[in-house]
């Protein structure tokens, strides 16, 4: 099966900043793919490049098979983006936007597809309106009806949620399902939220500092990493003493001001929390961890993996 | 590639910013032609105040070509300002507005999609010419009527009723050549921008400054004054003149036109490599 999108090698250098370094991913046909990376971390350049919004310095750009460079308009005829916050032309109505933007597709029946995807995204009432009195979650809907105009195979869509409150992203997230699920879009959503992307991505890849770091299924990475549980304490430094005489020192993966995480099975949890009560330090909270989310933490806090 | 075109008109005439131009125009020409119907008679008797002791004028001096091309006068002041204000924002506008990110991202070219930008502006500056050209010469013949045409240069130059026309033709004929290089300027700078402030004011300032120095500074410019888009933009007058005025024109008319195709030549192949950031 041929991918949908094939990145071989991308590379964007401005000056001195290597904002996309040598990326290679593949999305399958139906997938939702998730683009994860902290703030800065070169998604938006690199889903620019894949729409040619940005040119590479090196590397190739494949779309459903053809190259991007040299096959432009045969692959975004069949591709639909929402990139960044969604802009509209604000003194025109949502159907006149909507309307130009088909023009540029050389949709036909154009009438008729802008007032379905309007209703799709559950806008069909505000078509009249001016998109400058809309809220950013309903630009966000309109900017997913933009991208559904001329029925694309692929759609990207980079932070789709940003600025929205939960009630919002929770509908995005369920029209990006839907989509993918009764219209069999493929989709690439990116995000700087982990717990986003598990929700609804199949596939995902983490970038940090334009390189990809791990990229695989959903599930198996999350199952695949150890697990970890983390007590977060009243007094870290004399757990660390009472722990330090025990074999429950080996067990510790690291600690700081006010918690100590463990890599324990579930069944030990009862048994070490016995033990710092007898040791009499307070427990607040016994809290799971997972490593993949360890990891994209250590990338978002800090910047870089260590 | 006229399907482009009548999307960038659409989005031009559906801006209220569009028609402010089309308003000072009428403004102005009613400003003016009301002005000259109520102190025309003092204004022109100053002007024509010696020449009146040596010749002798007989029917109507202010008449509806007298002050057309009083207002013809206007178009190198006001109208670059007005043509700029639409194609300074033709792609700065699109950039601020973030809007190339649902444009670029469709099936459209580049290259096509400057060119469709840069006609419909020109559309917008050609209509402002002859709004003001039909405004000024109606309703002038409303208000004073026709009559034969004196100017005054160097020397004053005569002309029928019968022979002024086609020189008025001309004239707006070369006001849109000057103002499509106005507007291919702006475009050009709207092009290196992401507001459209930077270009209105950049076009201006070059216009005016450019016009400044090679007025006062002639010598320290030399010969390059005459290779200066700004030494031509008021060669329309060149239509009223009876000695070599219309020789002359062909060199203006050349130099309008290189710098037209330059100006667009360097937006099309800046844009074309532009990484859209906005």
């Amino acid at each position: 099966m041929t991918p949908y999108i094939e990145i071989h090698n991308l590379t964007k250098v401005y000056g001195q900043i290597r904002a996309v370094d040598d990326l290679s991913m593949k999305v399958m046909p139906g997938d939702i793919y998730g683009f994860l990376g902290p703030n800065g971390s070169g998604k938006s350049t690199t889903i620019r490049m894949m729409l040619s919004l940005i040119h590479p310095t090196a590397g190739q750009i494949l779309l459903f098979g053809h190259d991007l460079a040299k096959d432009r308009y045969k692959t975004l005829s069949r591709l639909g983006a929402l990139i960044e916050k969604p802009d509209f032309y604000n003194y025109l109505t949502a159907r006149k936007n909507l309307e130009i933007l088909g023009k540029l597709s050389g949709i036909s029946n154009l009438k008729f597809r802008v007032d379905e995807v309007l209703e799709q995204v559950g806008l069909l009432s505000r078509a009249t309106s001016k998109v400058q009195t809309f809220s950013l979650g309903m630009k966000q809907r309109l900017g997913i009806a933009q991208s559904l105009l001329h029925h694309p195979d692929l759609i990207i869509l980079d932070e789709p949620t940003n600025g929205l409150d939960p009630q919002g992203q929770k509908e995005i997230r369920d029209l990006v399902k839907s989509l993918n699920q009764e219209h069999h879009i493929t989709i690439l959503i990116s995000s700087h939220i982990l717990f986003e992307i598990e929700q609804i991505a199949n596939r995902m890849v983490i970038i940090n500092r334009g390189k990809a770091l791990v990229e695989g299924h959903v599930q198996e990475l999350i199952n695949s990493q150890d697990r970890q549980v983390a007590f977060v304490i009243a007094d870290v430094p004399a757990g660390l003493a009472a722990l330090n005489e025990t074999t429950w020192a080996g067990r510790i993966i690291k600690s700081n001001h006010e918690r100590i995480s463990f890599k324990i099975n579930k069944e030990e949890i009862p048994e070490l929390n016995a033990f710092l009560v007898e040791h009499q330090i307070e427990i607040f909270a016994i809290e799971p961890v997972r490593s993949l989310e360890e990891f994209f933490l250590e990338i978002t806090d800090h910047g870089e993996v260590n | 590639m006229g399907k482009l075109i009548s999307i960038e008109l659409f989005k031009i005439f559906s801006k209220p910013r569009t028609y402010i131009g089309f308003g000072a125009i009428i403004v102005i020409v009613l400003a003016i032609e009301f002005g000259i119907l109520f102190e025309g008679d003092m204004m022109v008797g100053m002007i024509m105040q010696n020449i009146r002791e040596r010749f002798i004028f007989e029917g109507n001096v202010i008449n509806q070509y007298l002050v057309a091309y009083i207002i013809l006068n206007t178009l190198w002041i006001h109208v670059p300002i007005l043509v700029a204000l639409v194609t300074g924002d033709l792609l700065a506008g699109e950039a601020n507005s973030g809007t190339f990110r649902l444009i670029l991202t469709r099936p459209v070219s580049r290259v096509q999609l400057v060119l469709a930008k840069f006609i419909a502006g020109w559309i917008y500056s050609v209509l402002l010419v002859v709004v003001m050209a039909l405004l000024s010469i109606g309703l002038g013949l409303i208000l004073f009527g026709p009559g034969d045409l004196v100017v005054i240069t160097n020397k004053v130059n005569i002309f029928s009723s019968g022979d002024v026309l086609w020189r008025f033709a001309g004239a707006y004929a070369y006001g849109i050549l000057s103002m499509t290089t106005v507007a291919a300027l702006s475009f050009l700078l709207s092009a290196l921008a992401d507001n459209s402030i930077g270009p209105i004011i950049g076009t201006i300032a070059l216009i005016i400054g450019i016009t400044i120095i090679s007025t006062i500074g002639v010598s320290l410019l030399g010969p390059v004054n005459r290779f200066l888009f700004t030494s031509y933009l008021p060669s329309w007058q060149l239509f009223f003149h009876t000695d070599d005025g219309l020789a002359k024109l062909g060199h203006a008319i050349l130099i309008q036109g290189i710098y037209i195709i330059g100006f667009l030549g360097f937006t099309i192949w800046y844009f074309h490599k532009k990484d859209i950031l906005s």
